[in-house]
């Protein structure tokens, strides 16, 4: 155990690419934490695809021991945190965890958006926050425009901002300096009831699941029995230890301390993050604020490209699953595309990062049905039933009304963008509740439909400003409107898996907007292919894929035989990527793209 | 019982792999190069003929076809000693078709008197447009009138001569196409192949075309509208397509190509040539190197193949089926079937039938004129 004072707990703040996983090398490097001989790129990213997509997705943490300058050790407690919208839970349990961040920002680049929506997280935590200003060994390094962004745009003092190169390990000494310096140490109890954070959880082959904590008042050690508070399990401590950043065990963690227990935890399901963790005997009375369990809000239809491998769709999914206690699944069929599983997510990324996984780590390709949002849907009897796939909507004649899930969305937008932020919300079916300014930028408030949000709302409030607004929200409830289902009928046959619930007023457009996309995604065919979208027996917009004119090849000898037959085979293969609907091939990727909308 | 290829027949297909200059659009195996010594060609042509033979001893020849590259910058006398390799190497039939491809230069229409004293019999002649503006845009060295007078020589020669052209080119419109079209149809006598320009992969135009080059191609519509106007106006002619870009009065096709549309055997010898040899009932396609010096040094260590791969029933199908639905004549559904252990998809036969892109009478099966626009897809949709 490490005395209060000589602990310091803190977290990465930085948009991507911005140097984030490199300066945490160079920290680790610095301090001796690994062996030089040790050392590889990027300690900390352990999945592909965090790595590919520039995200966090699982908590990582390091324990750092540094010997500062006025000749005493420190403990230095680094946890590197998810960084996007869907996960802003998670990202406010870590943030909570830590005392205080490092706010990176490239010098050649400056502020930009995921930065933004993380450091006000950090500021909602009461975070000291030291800013440093990284790559200044480049040509285009422009370290005093930047600090005077970071004063105006977020509004922290900048005139003492470290300036960094994480490649050349200029700086480095400074930053350490000032973790010890500038962040408080934490503070605890040492005799009070235990309480220790849940910060994440994660499955692994050999340990169970692995459970990170951030130990806040108390001692935990070895051997006990402790008591997870939202759910009152009691689990047996098998192992305790730090990451440096390899496991390292210890006896116990006393306050201020982060660490992980093992306690032959089978699912990570039981691990909820933010819950709290105390002695079975003599426990806390009282579980730390701010605990949720997480709901999954978007659901979309996930179906095996060859149906032959449903099976393992379904191995893979139920793994996944293990490991991830926020995302669901039960099986689901279709007519168009036979047995898959519907499955809810946190948020559209989520929903992406499952997806890919289960294509790359199972390889298995996939069919992405659209998103869609939990409606109730009040019938005539007075029941009101879940509706989570628009597939399942009952008869019109039984259903009295229904609710969709609104949310209260924050968005801080530099106020040059302002007006095309005000039309993107007014255009998704937005009530203003708020607008304030904090220096050059605008803060907005909306009351929004959940489904206007899930599927691309993300990508095109970053497009119209750039990437400099930072986008937050929380459900509020479920509101009354006039909500219908709409069909997409493909030469006359109507597709399930592309049909979706639409407000009655925006069926036309959304509609017209549909089988437009739907015009360009879907090849050309031998023949001429209308397709509608459909309300009821309505059509209510009409788009005719005109039939292929010319594709012949002029030459073919006895020379060409063997490449011809062999680009055939590659033809037929890459038809398999594709559904047939009646006579028609549905490429897959057109059941998502025919729904993002271009305004 | 007869073997498959039989309903094909048997053809030699020499490559000389040589061009005075190398056009842009052209994906074909040729290179330009100053100094070639026929006598090492000769050996290697004539060793490889002794090779094939001895391994189809009773194969019939029916057609030797000079293809390219540009055959006619071989030497008469070299062309010679090639054919009399193959009388000697094979029985023959009663009139062999021997087709030597030739570019309308002047120094090449010198030759033609010495290509027919040497046994040849047909001409092909690339001569690609009627007009001097779109000539220089392929990349042709040769004029319009550089190709009448070679032509005419030609037909001092020959009683069969026919030319190419490429059409669909760049702001080339209906109007300019009919016209040229009935200049061509005046100046043939009795056998046209007319091609839409395409932008093969690997081609000088194809890396002009991705970096924005080669404007005013025309799009599809236009060049189906282009392929039905050839149509027409052919027909009316007297000179029908008998496959998709091959026109001919009939009775004067290309017999050397309908082996390879009738899925016959062939053998293939030069860099780069492909063969189909059917040898103790098992159908092997042949594969060549394609750089003429690692082919000249195979064949002095007495076998220019690299590769030769047995052709599984569905390879055998799938190629019988791409190149046979070609011909105006149709393909037989029973060999098909014979072929692959199956019949065609009666389903997807009728949905071909319905769209009206394919007939079928008894055991023939033919692409109608629509369906031959989009025969890529008629097939893919088949198999």
């Amino acid at each position: 155990m490490t005395d209060l004072a000589h602990i310091r707990n803190f977290s990465i703040v930085a948009h991507i690419d911005h140097g984030k996983s490199t300066l945490a090398d160079r920290l680790i490097q610095e301090t001796g934490t690994v062996q030089d001989r040790d050392m590889k790129e990027q300690l900390l990213d352990a999945m592909d695809i965090e790595r590919e997509r520039g995200i966090t997705i699982k908590a990582n943490t390091v324990r750092i021991d540094y010997v500062a300058d006025n000749g005493e050790t420190y403990v230095l407690n680094l946890i590197d945190t998810p960084g996007h919208v869907d996960f802003a839970y998670e990202v406010s349990r870590s943030m909570r965890a830590v005392e205080g961040s490092l706010l990176v920002v490239d010098s050649t680049q400056g502020v930009e958006a995921q930065t933004l929506a993380n450091v006000y997280q950090a500021i909602d935590a009461d975070h000291e926050i030291v800013p440093v200003l990284n790559k200044i060994d480049l040509p285009a390094s422009d370290c005093d425009r930047v600090a005077e962004q970071i004063e105006d745009v977020i509004g922290i003092d900048a005139s003492e901002a470290i300036q960094v190169s994480a490649k050349t390990g200029q700086g480095i000494h400074d930053t350490l300096e000032a973790i010890v310096h500038k962040l408080p140490a934490p503070t605890g109890t040492l005799d009070a009831p235990l309480k220790a954070m849940l910060v994440d959880s994660w499955y692994d082959a050999y340990l169970g699941v692995i459970v990170l904590v951030r130990i806040m008042d108390g001692t935990l050690k070895k051997g006990e029995r402790v008591k997870f508070m939202s759910n009152g399990t009691i689990h047996h401590v098998d192992r305790i230890g730090v990451f440096r950043p390899a496991m390292q065990m210890v006896d116990s963690l006393g306050p201020g301390e982060i660490g992980f227990l093992t306690a032959s935890i089978k699912q990570v399901r039981d691990t909820r993050v933010g819950d709290t963790i105390t002695h079975e005997k003599k426990g806390a009375d009282k579980a730390l604020p701010g605990f949720k369990p997480s709901i999954p809000v978007v659901f979309c239809g996930l179906f095996p490209v060859d149906s032959a491998e449903f099976e393992d769709l379904r191995d893979a999914i139920e793994k996944l699953a293990l490991n991830d206690a926020s995302f669901s699944y039960e099986m689901e069929t279709s007519a168009a595309l036979g047995f898959g599983f519907r499955c809810g997510f946190l948020g559209l990324l989520h929903l992406e990062v499952i997806r890919d996984r289960i294509e790359r780590e199972y390889d298995i390709e996939l069919i992405t049905t659209a998103p869609s949002v939990v409606y109730h849907v009040y019938m005539r009897d007075g029941t009101m039933m879940e509706l989570h796939n628009p597939a399942d909507m009952p008869d019109l004649t039984h259903v009295d009304h229904l609710e969709e899930p609104r949310i209260k969305a924050t968005i801080l937008v530099p106020d040059e963008y302002l007006g095309d932020v005000l039309k993107l919300c007014q255009d998704r079916r937005g009530i203003q509740m708020d607008l304030t300014y904090a220096g050059p930028r605008a803060m907005v408030v909306y009351d929004l439909p959940l489904n206007e949000v899930v599927f691309d709302f993300y990508d095109r409030l970053k497009s119209v400003t750039k990437g400099y607004a930072s986008f937050d929200y929380q459900m509020t409830g479920y509101r009354t409107d006039n909500l219908v289902k709409m069909q997409i009928l493909v030469n006359d046959e109507p597709v399930d898996a592309l049909s979706t619930m639409v407000h009655r007023d925006r069926a036309e457009m959304r509609g017209r907007a549909m089988v437009e996309k739907l015009k360009d995604l879907i090849p050309r065919h031998m023949f001429k292919i209308p397709i509608q979208a459909a309300i009821g027996g309505k059509v209510i917009a009409r788009e005719t894929l005109s039939a292929m004119r010319k594709d012949v090849t002029a030459k073919c000898y006895g020379g060409d035989a063997t490449r011809k037959r062999k680009l055939l085979e590659k033809q037929k293969a890459g038809k398999k990527k594709m559904r047939q609907f009646g006579k028609v091939d549905i490429p897959q990727e057109a059941f998502i793209s025919a729904l993002k909308m271009d305004s | 019982m007869a073997e498959d290829w039989q309903s094909g027949g048997f053809g030699l297909y020499v490559h000389w792999p040589f061009c005075a200059a190398k056009c842009p659009y052209c994906d074909f195996n040729s290179h330009v190069s100053r100094q070639i010594d026929e006598t090492v060609w000769r050996d290697a042509y004539l060793s490889e003929i002794e090779r094939v033979s001895a391994e189809t001893p009773d194969k019939v020849l029916n057609t030797i076809f000079f293809g390219g590259g540009t055959p006619s910058l071989m030497s008469p006398d070299l062309v010679a000693q090639v054919i009399d390799a193959a009388r000697r190497a094979w029985r023959w039939s009663n009139d062999v078709e021997i087709t030597l491809e030739a570019n309308p230069g002047s120094v090449e229409a010198g030759r033609f008197a010495g290509y027919r004293m040497a046994g040849v019999n047909r001409i092909s002649m690339g001569v690609q447009a009627l007009n001097d503006a779109d000539l220089r845009r392929l990349g042709r060295i040769h004029t319009v009138s550089d190709a009448r007078a070679a032509f005419d020589i030609a037909r001092g020669e020959f009683d069969r001569v026919s030319f190419d052209l490429i059409y669909a080119r760049q702001d080339q419109d209906l109007d300019h196409w009919r016209r040229e079209l009935r200049a061509a149809l005046d100046m043939a006598v009795d056998h046209l192949s007319l091609y839409q320009l395409t932008i093969e992969d690997g081609t000088a135009f194809a890396d002009r075309f991705k970096a924005g080059g080669l404007r005013g191609l025309p799009e599809d519509g236009l060049a189906a509208d282009m392929y039905d106007l050839t149509q027409d106006v052919c027909g009316a002619a007297g000179m029908p397509a008998y496959e998709v870009s091959n026109h001919a009065a009939a009775g004067a096709e290309s017999r050397h190509n309908l082996i390879y549309w009738r899925y016959g055997d062939y053998a293939g010898i030069g860099p780069g040539a492909h063969g189909r040899l059917t040898l103790n009932g098992q159908k092997f396609a042949t594969e060549a190197p394609r750089a003429p010096g690692l082919w000249l040094k195979k064949t002095r260590s007495g076998n220019g193949e690299t590769e030769r791969t047995a052709l599984g029933q569905q390879d055998q199908a799938y190629e019988y089926l791409m190149m046979c639905i070609r011909l105006s004549e149709g393909l037989d559904m029973r060999r098909f079937e014979r072929l692959l252990g199956q019949p065609l998809d009666p389903d997807r036969l009728d949905h071909l039938v319905q769209l009206g892109l394919v007939t079928v009478d008894g055991s023939i099966l033919t692409a109608t004129p629509s369906g031959r626009t989009l025969l890529n897809s008629v097939i893919a949709e088949l198999i």
